[in-house]
């Protein structure tokens, strides 16, 4: 497989065209919104936390395969789950951009490791974190 | 003129990207610098450094020499009438930040109108929009066309006897659009405004003529036209010139200073506060140098015809969008399909083709464009029709790769 293929695998082509979660929830929820000053894409991000629980999260957004799928995917792992593992996801996350091998944790990231190629493309690496940063800020937010 | 040989002179262009020959069509961010260029900055660090205007030892002349005689080259390279109008300066941000913060903010009040259109550069918007709220000025633009250009009949609705200052690109840097600034300068001089130029996609590729085009002032980059980042240039008529406080304040820009008050040296020293960038203003001078060896209306009438034969090979591709007008400076401005253009930028990227992807630091532009980003070819004197094919090629793969990855 060729590194382009590698980076536009077919799970990625996917949750892009058909983005899980996308859409906006009441108003009982957190929302964050962030962008990329440097190419434009954009999220907003919401979230519902209980008892350390995500019981809901949706995304809307603007931006490239690589960053929407990369939100898809996010709220797919994180939904349902404890605020805790989703940060512990976070931070594999930012390891699996490292180009570090994440296989043998416990946690269940699901689709999400069909990103691992994108840290062979140093400049789209912004694009798949932007998610996982408006996760991070989100449980922030919520915890206060 | 020899476009092979000229692609010759510039070694970063002789190199394999990702298995294929470098095709750099990303010249309108930043233009590929000469041999020329390069040994020159090498020969001021290994021969000649020394900071300016302190010459008594010789290096100190020799440096002063090479750092004046590089304004002398610009002055000539713009046709201003004496070197004191030719500020050195880190590049077009700040030639503009300085009008707009030594001139704009301190001559312009509740009231008056600042006058740009929605297609600047960020640099040639916020600085204005920044001095519009803090004055209380009325920040205007001039109405586009749908083609991304603007008539003169909306020019001459736009600008009022209440206008003080107008400012536009002499070309946008998203869609090519050269802009009748000598005309447009004649309208804002007749309500009494002063005219802005910000000609960081200009002086590269056209010839420059600041007195010919009457303008007030004029910024550009040097890094665009083939000589190093981190200099650029402001010019300012004299008379506007002298009534601004200086910039920055400190070393280099005081005549005599007291204990509760300086004064300043005269022009154009006042707005070049600090060691300037000698390095950077003798890389300049040599690229001016290497332009004007090639000659302006030679390097305009080859991206003309590049441009052209862009435009003749891109339009016919199903599914591609051209934004901005038919005639236009030297780069295409486009988008393929759903493809986002960063997807598009990284497979042309696998094929060694650089294009710029994104806002191109043009946001207002590109919510009027209706699009949250694009794609963007730019050429320079290096580029050739094999370059805008290899960009066909890559545009048709790029069509292929995503209709399998999307159909599959």
């Amino acid at each position: 497989m060729s590194s382009l293929d590698d980076l536009y695998r077919r799970v990625i082509m996917d949750h892009y065209q058909r983005p899980r979660n996308r859409g906006e929830m009441d108003q009982d929820s957190v929302t964050i919104n962030l962008n990329n000053p440097t190419c434009g894409d954009r999220i907003q991000l919401q979230l519902k936390v209980e008892d350390g629980i995500i019981k809901d999260v949706k995304f809307l957004g603007e931006g490239c395969s690589i960053s929407m799928s990369s939100a898809s995917m996010m709220t797919e792992a994180v939904k349902g789950g404890s605020v805790e593992d989703a940060l512990k996801m976070a931070d594999l996350f930012s390891r699996l951009m490292q180009g570090e091998s994440i296989e043998d944790e416990d946690l269940d990231i699901g689709d999400i490791e069909a990103l691992a190629g994108v840290s062979k493309f140093p400049a789209r690496i912004k694009c798949a974190t932007l998610a996982w940063k408006a996760l991070q800020q989100g449980v922030h937010d919520s915890a206060k | 003129m020899n476009i092979k040989e000229i692609k010759a002179q510039f070694p970063i262009l002789n190199q394999q990207i990702n298995g294929h020959p470098l095709v750099y069509l990303d010249s309108a961010a930043t233009s590929q610098k000469p041999v020329q260029v390069i040994e020159a900055i090498e020969d001021y660090y290994k021969r000649i450094n020394s900071n300016v205007h302190r010459g008594v030892h010789t290096l100190g002349t020799w440096a002063t020499d090479a750092y004046e005689g590089a304004r002398e080259k610009v002055r000539k390279f713009i046709n201003a009438k004496e070197t004191a109008e030719v500020i050195f300066t880190r590049g077009t941000t700040t030639s503009l930040n300085m009008v707009a913060t030594c001139y704009a903010r301190e001559f312009l009040q509740e009231g008056d109108e600042i006058v740009t259109t929605i297609m600047e550069h960020h640099s040639n918007f916020i600085p204005w929009q920044q001095v519009a709220k803090a004055t209380g000025a009325t920040f205007k633009f001039i109405p586009l066309q749908p083609d991304g250009t603007v008539s003169l009949v909306d020019v001459k609705k736009t600008i009022t006897d209440k206008t003080k200052l107008v400012s536009i690109a002499y070309v946008s840097n998203v869609t090519g659009t050269i802009h009748p600034i000598k005309e447009i300068a004649k309208i804002a001089h007749q309500h009494g405004a002063v005219m802005c130029v910000d000609a960081a996609q200009g002086a590269p590729h056209l010839k420059l003529d600041v007195q010919d085009l009457d303008c007030d002032f004029l910024a550009f980059s040097g890094h665009k036209m083939a000589g190093p980042t981190g200099i650029g240039v402001l010019y300012g008529k004299r008379a506007l010139l002298e009534k601004m406080a200086p910039y920055e304040f400190g070393g280099e820009m005081i005549d005599f200073v007291d204990l509760y008050d300086s004064t300043w040296k005269e022009l154009p020293w006042k707005f070049e506060g600090g060691t300037p960038i000698i390095a950077g203003a003798v890389g300049l001078g040599a690229a001016i140098d290497f332009l004007q060896d090639i000659g302006m209306d030679e390097i305009e009438r080859h991206e003309q015809q590049l441009v052209h034969y862009a435009m003749e090979k891109l339009s016919p591709l199903e599914g591609l969008t051209i934004y901005g007008p038919k005639e236009r400076s030297g780069l295409v401005t486009f988008n393929l399909s759903d493809v986002h253009p960063h997807d598009l930028a990284t497979v042309l990227d696998s094929y060694g083709i650089a294009v710029r992807a994104g806002h191109h630091c043009a946001q207002p532009l590109m919510k009027w464009l209706q699009v949250s980003a694009t794609a963007r070819a730019s050429f320079y004197i290096y580029n050739t029709e094999e370059d805008i094919d290899a960009l066909v090629k890559g545009l048709l793969k790029t069509k292929e790769y995503f209709g399998n990855v999307f159909l599959g």
